[in-house]
């Protein structure tokens, strides 16, 4: 008797099991076999998985068109830089937190910390005029140093709390051997942090490579859009080449992908501490 | 002097952050204070100072009210189907009945939809409820829905599909989040329970809902304050149309500030929906406190 009702169960779990993937993943499967086949094709009633005539030259048109490998190009550039001085800047800043006792600590611990909150349309309005005065409007730098205020709270929260982890004692050695502050933390403490750095720079990296809404409004002409932009943009200009279109999508999709699956315990860490949306 | 210089030490580390925190995040917000109290800010050499003139138009506009009440039905809608969707995936991975490969696989799956953007997910859904697409070929089982519905381009249909959408994208972090609290809960407390005679639906309100309740609010605020600003997949799906029927605020203050050029307009609307967001975090931040003690 208990057994036959355990039996039930199990079958009931594994069906919710395999619907629940199919809700999530048979999209995304989609979008991949569309990307495979012609036009024509996607649309075919009774729709087909996959067919005979399945092949890559979507992705060939797309990889072969100079205004679309341009947007990779921008969204590498854009997201490399803004990953890289995330880091920088971060460690400065952790440093200090992790490291020091001074006046308005706190409050610039949650000046960072309320950032997060802080929905991005309401900072766009004043940066069209801002960006527009310092000269940077559809320039990486108008990218870059935008992207750096939503992803620093985050690598300066994580980095801090990584250092807090490493003995002062560390750095008190190099200083005892007189050097300074600054050549402990980078020859010392930025060594062993570098797991804690990958993780960070991998969130910042997608967080750079994923943003829409001041990428649309703080650049204008098309060399300077990035890929979130350029798909956005071929829903527009080829508004029946579908298969284009998916086949744009699965290489804009790849590089975060990649970084998901290698780095999934990282991920899984900093989703779960609820620093970062998508 | 080296007093002088160990005293500045931490003010040096955080300058970077401190200067771009400073021309990036605090003038800004406060131009966009100052622009919702000015008539026509940014476009005019010098706007006249109108007091809360523009807070009394906004509450008039029309548009503006029917946006607030799609951005709560939004919101709402989002954030209870999180939950339960949530939950129902984090038990699955957690339950004792699937083999610990399988369920790394499954997690793996689950996550997926979380990890694309957002221009993706809006292409992706515009091509599968095409008219003439997938959805709609898997509903013609369906005889009472028509072969040819025009999901985003039907008023009164258009909300509750971009609530799908987002609700299709935003659960894996519910899922993630509930998964680390599940695995945390001591499994003696289940087995004394059922000892006691406990059922698994006993089991699961006393127990599990209790144990994961401080998890719960923090990523339903978390939740509600991000949901608040969605833009993305709305602006792309639908642009806040047919007939403003998806307009949420975000969508609203685009609207005001890049198309219709009325910027005094677009900062009044946005300095309300940052003072909510704020008032949410702050009490967001006071949870995270109580959940650390």
């Amino acid at each position: 008797m208990v057994g036959s009702y355990k039996k039930t169960t199990k079958v009931i779990v594994s069906i919710l099991l395999i619907l629940g993937g199919l809700f999530s993943a048979f999209p995304i499967l989609w979008m991949v076999c569309s990307s495979l086949k012609s036009n024509s094709e996607i649309f075919s009633w009774p729709p087909k998985f996959f067919d005979k005539t399945a092949n890559l030259s979507s992705y060939a048109s797309v990889l072969t068109d100079s205004t679309k490998v341009r947007f990779f190009i921008n969204s590498y550039i854009v997201a490399g830089c803004v990953v890289l001085l995330t880091l920088f800047v971060g460690i400065l800043a952790a440093y200090a937190f992790s490291r020091f006792d001074f006046p308005g600590k706190g409050v610039f611990n949650s000046l960072i910390v309320s950032v997060q909150a802080i929905p991005p349309i309401v900072l766009l309005i004043p940066y069209m005029g801002l960006i527009v005065a310092m000269k940077l409007f559809n320039t990486y730098f108008a990218l870059i140093l935008t992207y750096l205020i939503t992803t620093l709270p985050y690598c300066i929260l994580m980095m801090t709390g990584y250092f807090n982890t490493l003995s002062r004692e560390l750095d008190e050695a190099v200083m005892i051997d007189g050097g300074s502050r600054w050549k402990a933390l980078w020859s010392v403490l930025v060594p062993i942090s570098i797991p804690g750095m990958v993780s960070v720079g991998m969130y910042t990296f997608m967080q750079a490579w994923n943003e829409y809404l001041f990428a649309l409004a703080l650049t204008q002409t098309t060399d300077m859009r990035t890929v979130p932009i350029g798909i956005n943009l071929l829903m527009g200009q080829h508004a029946y080449d579908w298969s284009q279109m998916m086949a744009m999508s699965v290489l804009g999709s790849i590089p975060v992908l990649i970084l998901f699956i290698f780095f999934q315990k990282y991920f899984i860490a900093g989703m779960s501490s609820g620093g970062v949306k998508g | 002097m080296k007093l002088t210089g160990k005293k500045t030490a931490p003010y040096r580390y955080l300058a970077p952050t401190i200067l771009l925190m400073i021309v990036f995040m605090v003038i800004p917000i406060c131009m966009v204070i100052g622009y919702s109290f000015v008539d026509k800010a940014v476009v005019s050499q010098n706007p006249q100072f109108v007091g809360l003139e523009n807070y009394k138009t906004i509450f008039a506009d029309n548009e503006y009210i029917g946006a607030i009440s799609n951005t709560i039905i939004f919101v709402v809608v989002s954030v209870v189907a999180h939950l339960i969707l949530g939950m129902l995936f984090a038990m699955l991975l957690n339950s004792k009945y699937f083999k610990s490969r399988t369920k790394t696989i499954a997690r793996v799956i689950y996550i997926l939809p979380w990890v694309f953007t957002a221009s993706v997910v809006a292409i992706l859904w515009k091509l599968m409820l095409q008219p003439s697409g997938i959805v709609n070929y898997l509903l013609s089982i369906f005889p009472q829905i028509s072969r040819n519905t025009e999901w985003l381009s039907n008023s009164s249909i258009a909300l509750a599909v971009i609530c799908f959408i987002n609700i299709w994208c935003g659960y894996p972090f519910y899922m993630i989040s509930i998964l680390a609290g599940l695995q945390g809960i001591s499994g003696d407390l289940y087995e004394s329970a059922a000892i006691d005679g406990s059922t698994a639906v006993k089991s699961f309100l006393h127990i599990t809902i209790p144990q994961l309740k401080p998890i719960l609010i923090s990523i339903a605020m978390l939740d509600f304050i991000w949901t608040l600003q969605s833009f993305n997949v709305i602006w792309m799906l639908t642009g806040g149309g047919p007939v403003n029927a998806t307009e949420t605020l975000s969508i609203y203050i685009y609207k005001k500030a890049f198309q219709k050029v009325d910027y005094s307009m677009a900062a009044t609307a946005a300095t309300i929906l940052l003072v909510v967001c704020i008032f949410i975090a702050v009490f967001y931040v006071r949870q995270q406190k109580k959940v650390r003690e």
